[in-house]
């Protein structure tokens, strides 16, 4: 473990000491945002553009029987009313999810989740559009739904999905990973056996920016612009020409400022491609943006993995195995957006930060009425999943034995000389050393201090808890030879042009809602080529102007896209090796470099910055052969493997005895992302994802009623955390640098989305001890911490 | 963006105006005062009128005046008045405790304790506050004013006694010497409705015992007043033994749902946890107000 000074941040202008490359330096694009400058999709406006609203269906499950549009025709401000059977004629009535499964874009046969969508209006402004949705008709057969995943598989179950050739069930999937056998038998001999159902219930990313589009069409040239709230414009991009028919060269997407993503605009929602069509249809700019409630009620969720949970282990506490069988509630349509040999996401990194003698887990998927989607809200393709079972499964085993949650741990870790390490499911974990950052924790909290005074408290009955969570993440998907969404290799690319005065562009893959990409990414190539980060503009977000790559989700803009904007920049660094050495008339291997400039072996004071460079690049220096007169290079950048960022959380909560309300009193996050670029924007993601946490653990549930109807369609009934539900968070570091990233980078954006919610969950059991409570459910809600206190809570779902 | 249907705005310029335009536009007309219930049901169209008159020009609606034996407090006063108050907080500890609860700064600087009288919401903790207070509403029509006590303005929920061309301009709270009061509230986050909420008001006599108490509680199906508390209260001396006994009182008389806030026992389960810690609260607020007079342990 190495732990890296942090450069002081310089906010004095003019001051030549800035911080370059790793640096804790002011963003470069909050002045727009502090100013209310950001350009969102909804402030896109186009000449002539129409407005777009989708009738959503009021059931979860029904036969569409009738649909009549002549009434919201008739409104004097309505162009155009497209329903399912009119996509249909056009072969667009349903689209390839990110999962090889279909998803209806508009109802053509049968209503599978409340909200889901029937009808698209377009009107000349956006009032008039959402009053016509009034104007149309339908009329529904309502069929018995699907709610409890419990129950999608019994005989007799509705089928949901009968457009299916042949579907006689709502199975979708069953998965596998790890040796069932070997687990078994490991299992059977153990001194201890602890077995658990842990629900992780569903929830949903609730981005501020809802998601939309503004789709212009023009039909002179064959042309499709489309503005859209993506996180993968480029990927999209390709998706479009499969769905539509045109061409990809006549396609260009635009993901402009995002106001937070989570994986939530992963996916490619039905509105947009309705957008798409309104356009053609119309012949003009048609923008598409849904409301809060619409966002929440059919945009894609998260979890909702039911989770049976056993762990194995020695009298003396050494963990032995692991295993689990999980029932996976994808919803109505299997849209869940992974790599394509993971329908379960990564969960199989379930075995965490232990090192552990056998593993095996399955995952079942099926069908409900309800809302498609199960990977988003910063889960790493369902790290948070599997961080959340083995640190619940831990404690409660810590419990059996009667050990401190943190002895048990420390005394399981993977071993630094174990690394890089093959566990039992497939992984080979890139690099770590654990120990010295959960030390690191216990020390911030004072951890045998807390211990103490809780005991104290517990002798006069007041409920304080104390909870830790070890995470280890996997991120930065991932290797072309195993990871592809639809086909599509998770590689990306990056250029980097040096103009002529020394001021540079660099262009990226990878498209930012909210994690700095604009500063990080330059201090990158300002680390590796020394022009200032100021000078450095990174383009993003735009098909016409980006090289092509997958886009920033689970972690892996800093893996794979900062690994090639680190490699274009060496790239463009060793060019400018050989044009220094034209122009210094010299040989290029006699040319020393240091940061922003080539110089002579043994003549410092002989040399060239990169401005000098560029501007001879581009000059009238005789280049030598074979280098072109520019300072320009591109890459694409194939990761060889995963990163593994980990951290150690612990939570301190005090309950009321009286009314089971939580307060999270401290929460101290240790985390290790290896390299740091910008510690400032480390600490923001980290304080954004602890909040996010807090909000899981405590009072985010996405519930249904038996008929299938959505109970969290609003922010009165989603909740989501506020600055008055956390406190000030306590954050620390350790730098274990991924040894096969160009600098060391391992990714930090959903670390602590990941690490968080066990952290809370186990403080709040540990409250509860003196009740004999080994485990709860999420949302930790006063009620459910009170029935817990009483005996038990039911399962949220 | 929500959008509600279509409707039409005026704003009036005073009372009469008000009361005018109500007239004018009859049924299908509301008033909106700061717009934190009436806006968002209407953007979700489970609320549809045709007129908005807006009473937000009504400044001489907007006071707090301490008026011999009452305090009066204008319609259009809003929360965050209320909640920095120091007349406030000196007499009736309770609305400031209740305050601190309510929503959030902003849906405070804008909401008023007219419109929340008036939207009359179970899980409104200004109107429990009133009947513990036994306020009393002022209410003007065509016909002029008359006066109401909460249990008459209170029809149940979302109803209240004022007529479709009335408006409640004043809430009147009497001053008792000794008194001290209370308000808590249980919620799964800050500034979301209660998940149950209780208050209380307690006048102590010169010999330390209870001269007069009343329990409201909120969001559990009771309209407001634990009306069986007061018999138990009065005459005794403050104690815990006496608490958990109206503590009882209490949850025998709610009658809650069964929600995504909880389930029935636990609500019943606050009405009695809730009535001890505020009446606790407001007993030693009490006899803070009144020398010599200690609460007795256990």
């Amino acid at each position: 473990m190495t732990i890296l000074e942090d450069r002081p941040s310089n906010p004095a202008a003019g001051d030549h000491d800035r911080p370059i490359g790793h640096g804790r330096m002011q963003r470069k694009e909050d002045p727009r945002f502090v100013r209310g400058k950001g350009r969102y999709v909804d402030d896109i406006v186009l000449p002539g553009m129409l407005h777009g609203a989708i009738l959503r269906a009021p059931v979860a499950h029904a036969r569409l029987v009738s649909i009549d549009t002549s009434e919201a025709l008739a409104h004097p401000k309505v162009l155009a009313v497209i329903t399912g059977t009119d996509l249909q004629a056009l072969g667009l009535a349903w689209a390839p999810t990110l999962s090889m499964d279909v998803q209806a874009v508009l109802v053509t046969d049968k209503v599978r989740f409340q909200g889901q969508e029937v009808a698209f209006v377009v009107a000349e402004d956006r009032y008039a559009a959402r009053d016509a949705l009034e104007l149309i008709q339908v009329e529904y057969d309502v069929l018995p739904p699907v709610v409890d995943a419990r129950k999608a598989m019994d005989p007799g179950a509705p089928v949901i999905r009968d457009d299916l050739p042949g579907r006689t069930d709502n199975h979708i999937f069953d998965w596998e990973a790890g040796d069932k056998a070997e687990t078994d038998a490991v299992f059977a001999s153990a001194d201890v056996v602890v077995k658990q159902e842990i629900v992780y219930p569903r929830v949903h990313p609730a981005p501020m920016e809802t998601c939309g589009a503004v789709a212009d069409f023009d039909p002179i040239d064959g042309r499709l612009t489309l503005y859209e709230t993506t996180q993968a414009p480029h990927a999209h991009r390709t998706l479009f020409a499969m769905v539509s028919g045109i061409p990809e060269h006549k396609i260009r997407v635009v993901s402009p400022d995002i106001g937070g993503g989570f994986g939530n605009k992963v996916g490619i929602y039905p509105g947009y491609i309705l957008a798409v069509v309104g356009s053609i249809v119309t012949g003009k700019p048609v923008k598409w943006v849904e409301d809060r409630s619409e966002n929440l009620m059919s945009t894609s969720f998260a979890r909702d993995y039911i989770m049976q949970g056993e762990i194995a282990a020695t009298k003396d506490g050494k963990i032995l195995a692991l295993r689990t069988n999980v029932l996976a509630d994808h919803g109505a349509f299997n849209a869940t957006a992974q790599p394509t040999k993971y329908p379960a996401g990564f969960f199989h990194i379930f075995t965490g930060s232990y090192d552990l003698a056998a593993a095996h887990c399955t995952v079942t998927g099926v069908y409900t009425n309800k809302a498609p989607g199960g990977v988003a809200y910063a889960c790493s393709f369902r790290v948070t999943e599997a961080v959340y079972l083995v640190e619940r499964m831990v404690d409660i085993l810590a419990r059996k034995l009667d050990m401190d949650p943190a002895e048990l741990r420390l005394k399981n870790f993977i071993r630094k000389e174990q690394f890089p390490y093959a566990n039992k499911t497939g992984w080979e974990y890139d690099s770590g050393d654990y120990e010295p950052t959960m030390r690191l924790s216990m020390k911030m909290a004072g951890y045998d201090e807390l211990r103490r005074e809780q005991k104290e408290k517990r002798e006069r009955g007041e409920l304080m808890g104390i909870g830790i969570s070890f995470f280890t993440e996997t991120v930065g998907a991932g290797p072309r030879k195993d990871m592809d969404i639809l086909g599509l290799g998770m590689a990306d690319g990056a250029e980097l042009r040096i103009h002529p005065t020394g001021k540079a562009v660099v262009r990226i893959s990878v498209q930012s809602q909210g994690q700095g990409h604009e500063t990080t990414f330059a201090q990158i190539v300002a680390e590796e080529i020394g022009i200032p980060p100021e000078d450095i503009d990174v383009v993003h977000g735009d098909t016409d102007q980006t090289p092509f790559g997958l886009g920033t989700y689970g972690s892996r803009s800093t893996p794979v896209s900062g690994a090639a904007v680190a490699l274009v920049a060496r790239k463009v660094r060793e060019k400018a090796r050989f044009i220094a050495a034209a122009m210094l008339e010299t040989r290029p291997e006699d040319l020393e470099w240091e940061k922003g400039r080539w110089f002579v072996k043994g003549d410092p004071s002989v040399g060239k910055t990169m401005a000098e460079i560029a501007m001879g690049a581009h000059g009238t220096v005789a280049l030598p052969e074979g280098i072109d007169g520019n300072l320009d290079a591109e890459v694409t950048y194939d990761p060889p493997n995963l990163t593994f960022p980990f951290g150690a959380y612990i939570c301190v909560v005090d309950v009321d005895p009286g009314t089971g309300h939580v307060k999270v009193r401290r929460f101290i996050a240790v985390d290790d992302c290896g390299t740091r670029i910008n510690p400032m924007i480390i600490e923001g993601q980290i304080h954004g994802g602890l909040t996010d946490g807090v909000g899981m653990a405590l009072m985010e549930i996405i519930e249904f009623d038996d008929e299938g109807n959505c109970l969290g369609g609003s922010f009165m009934d989603y909740l989501i955390p506020t600055a008055m539900e956390v406190p000030d968070w306590e954050t620390g570091f350790t730098v274990t640098p991924s040894p096969h990233h160009p600098i060391g980078a391992k990714g930090v954006g959903e670390s602590a989305t990941v690490g968080s919610p066990p952290a809370v969950v186990n403080a709040v059991v540990d409250a509860l001890t003196p009740f004999g409570v080994v485990h709860m459910d999420m949302p930790c809600t006063p009620a459910r911490v009170w029935e817990a206190m009483q005996g038990g809570t039911r399962p949220p779902v | 963006m929500q959008i509600p249907a279509p409707f039409d705005y005026v704003r009036a310029s005073s009372v009469d105006n008000a009361l005018a335009l109500l007239d004018r536009h009859g049924a299908e007309s509301r008033v909106v005062a700061g717009g934190h219930s009436l806006l968002p049901m209407m953007k979700l169209r489970l609320a549809r009128p045709d007129w908005l008159i807006d009473i937000n020009d009504l400044y001489e609606l907007d006071y707090l005046l301490v008026d011999g034996p009452v305090l009066r407090i204008g319609a259009m006063t809003r929360h965050t008045t209320l909640l920095e108050s120091d007349d406030v907080r000196r007499l009736f500890p309770i609305i400031t405790d209740a305050e601190h609860v309510i929503a959030d700064p902003i849906v405070r600087n804008r909401g008023t304790i007219g419109g929340s009288l008036c939207q009359a919401d179970p899980a409104e903790d200004l109107s429990t506050v009133c009947h513990v207070l036994d306020a009393v509403a002022v209410v003007r029509g065509p016909a002029g004013e008359r006066m109401l006590s909460m249990a008459e303005f209170h029809r149940g929920p979302y109803e209240t006694a004022v007529a479709q061309n009335e408006l409640l301009i004043e809430v009147r709270v009497p001053i008792r010497a000794g008194s001290g009061s209370a308000y808590e509230k249980v919620e799964r986050r800050v500034g979301d409705w209660a998940v149950a909420a209780a208050g209380a008001s307690v006048t102590l006599a010169a010999d330390g015992t209870i001269s007069k108490a009343t329990v409201g509680l909120t969001a559990v199906g009771l309209d407001r007043n634990v009306t069986e508390v007061e018999a138990v209260l009065v005459g005794q001396v403050p104690t815990e033994q006496l608490f958990a006994e109206a503590g009882q009182l209490a949850a025998d008389a709610c009658d809650p749902l069964a929600d995504q806030r909880g389930p029935i026992d636990y609500k019943r389960h606050l009405a009695d946890e809730l009535t001890r810690r505020v009446l606790r609260v407001a007993c030693s607020r009490a006899a803070a107000s009144v020398p010599d007079v200690t609460i007795q342990e256990g």
